[in-house]
């Protein structure tokens, strides 16, 4: 009888490109450890850092409390203003955008290439830009924000308008509906919830992104973070700390909720 | 011809009187918002924001080709910071995954804990982290990469656990039938069944992690960003144009190859 040639479940031809492939992750992270000094020996070394600051930052000033929260208040207030923009303006882009609705790609391909370059640059870089023009104050980070999240809204919704059902599109058009009906009585009701949920989702990373605006002085608590850490008040610090976990998280606890109420 | 309609919705008072009240929220958020939020319109439309723009947007659009060699060095500092950071965050990750998972550890305290630091380090802006870590360590790239590999555990774990609680609980189920002990489950049932989606979503959490570090640097935690602070100073607008144009085209390049990867992973 001879032996069945049977082979282990994995072949050795995968195990050798596995073998190889995290050869080669290993192989640049060490590289990039020692070129950027964070090898695990760093880490060691660093530990007396880690410590100081730990306890530099305990106990919290609460007394700090009412100038945090006025701050909160107005990055909560940019958020808003930038979300509720986006929103509006990302209409007519995201239905241009859309390959099943305008399918000539002259139309649906530069804007994507617009939407997709704005979505490249980091918001906080687009604040230091609008900074420099507008000024210090909130006015500039709103600007970026709103930017930001068009290109972040657009991109969400233009997917979710190319997976829409195109029966309801053909028979309005075949019933002699023009593109704005079409739009409005079969696009719109179905990506309308969508919409919502995405533009909560849009304002719950602006208000994340708004709290670090104020580091180049666009508005916000990071601006007050910023003037803390340089006076190296760090139990004020920790208090910004705390204010902006806790508005985070109920922040997005309320808008997850509102979101699996309306999908 | 008797038209035949359509039942009509009922509409119900409750969700009537529910419905008015949401909408006067909705308008009294926007109400507050706009009128209490501090904009300085006669500084945005002064004539100091007019001399601005036609200084800085022609310098921005003509980029500082002098500078390239500068800024594509800083690039590929940042570029180290992100794989060394999300390398870091990607093995880390991984306890919290199996933790977090309640198909592998069967305790739901352990699986609460788990999910819950990870929830934790999700609310907080890298930013934020990376200021933390210049403190304890200074204004390096070593405290970028910490801030990198910290924020990126909590979407990390997150994914990890969501991959490890769809798993074919068979395999896992025959293994143990046959006398396999824990470890030959894990390394025979599970690892060959996570090992696609964990390295993508690795690869994916690179993506942002090079976008994130590209800007630590302006609070002083290493990459491109530190020159961005620089050249602002300075009212280099043009240098700045360069940053932005490398910046866009590396991180293009990046999500396009990292897509491409992930594709073939899974």
């Amino acid at each position: 009888m001879t032996k069945p040639n049977v082979s282990g479940v994995v072949s050795s031809n995968v195990k050798l490109k596995l073998t190889v492939i995290f050869a080669i992750i290993v192989g640049v992270y060490i590289y990039t450890s020692w070129a950027t000094d964070s090898t695990p020996i760093d880490i060691i070394r660093g530990w007396g850092g880690f410590q100081r600051i730990l306890t530099d930052l305990f106990p919290p000033n609460w007394n700090y409390i009412p100038q945090v929260w006025e701050k909160l208040l107005e990055t909560i207030q940019m958020a808003i203003i930038a979300t509720t923009f986006a929103a509006i303006v990302s209409i007519p882009i995201f239905l241009l955008s859309a390959s099943n609705l305008f399918p000539s790609s002259w139309i649906y391909q530069p804007v994507r290439f617009i939407m997709n370059v704005l979505r490249t640059i980091p918001d906080i870089l687009l604040a230091i830009i609008f900074v420099g023009i507008f000024g210090v104050g909130v006015f500039p980070g709103i600007i970026a924000l709103f930017i930001f999240s068009l290109g972040l809204l657009a991109k969400l919704m233009y997917e979710t308008i190319e997976a829409i059902d195109m029966n309801p599109l053909d028979a309005i058009r075949a019933s002699g509906g023009n593109t704005f009906q079409v739009i409005w009585f079969a696009v719109m009701p179905q990506v309308l919830p969508q919409f919502v949920s995405f533009s909560l989702y849009v304002f719950e990373v602006n208000v994340r992104a708004s709290t670090v605006l104020g580091f180049v002085g666009a508005g916000g608590i990071g601006l007050l973070l910023q003037q803390q850490i340089n006076r190296f008040a760090y139990p004020r610090v920790m208090t910004i700390i705390i204010v902006i976990f806790i508005a985070v998280v109920v922040i997005d606890f309320i808008s997850n909720k509102i979101r699996e109420r309306i999908v | 011809m008797e038209l035949v309609m359509p039942p009509k919705k009922k509409r119900s008072v409750y969700k009537l009187i529910r419905n008015i009240i949401i909408a006067l929220v909705i308008i009294a958020i926007y109400i507050w918002t706009f009128v209490t939020i501090d904009i300085r319109w006669d500084r945005v439309f002064s004539e100091h924001t007019i001399n601005s723009i036609s200084r800085v947007i022609p310098q921005l659009f003509s980029p500082d080709w002098g500078a390239f060699q500068k800024v594509m060095g800083l690039m590929w500092e940042t570029l180290l910071m992100a794989y060394t950071g999300t390398l870091m965050a990607a093995i880390l990750a991984i306890p919290f995954g199996f933790f977090a998972a309640s198909n592998m550890v069967r305790s739901k305290l352990l699986n609460g804990l788990s999910k819950g630091v990870l929830n934790g380090i999700r609310a907080f802006p890298e930013l934020v982290l990376a200021l933390m870590f210049v403190a304890a360590v200074g204004p390096r790239p070593f405290a970028g990469v910490l801030a990198i590999a910290i924020g990126s555990i909590g979407m990390l774990g997150k994914l990890y656990s969501e991959v490890i609680e769809s798993i074919d609980m068979n395999v896992v189920e025959a293994l143990q039938a046959n006398g396999a002990n824990k470890l030959q489950v894990l390394f025979y049932g599970v690892i060959p069944q996570i090992i696609p989606e964990f390295l993508s979503y690795a690869i994916y959490r690179f993506e942002i992690d090079v976008r994130a570090s590209t800007i630590l640097g302006i609070i002083g935690a290493g990459g491109i960003g530190t020159l961005i602070t620089i050249s602002i100073a300075n009212r280099k607008w043009d240098e700045v144009g360069m940053i932005l144009l490398v910046i866009i085209v590396v991180v293009t390049i990046i999500d396009y190859t990292s897509a491409r990867i992930r594709k073939r992973i899974v």
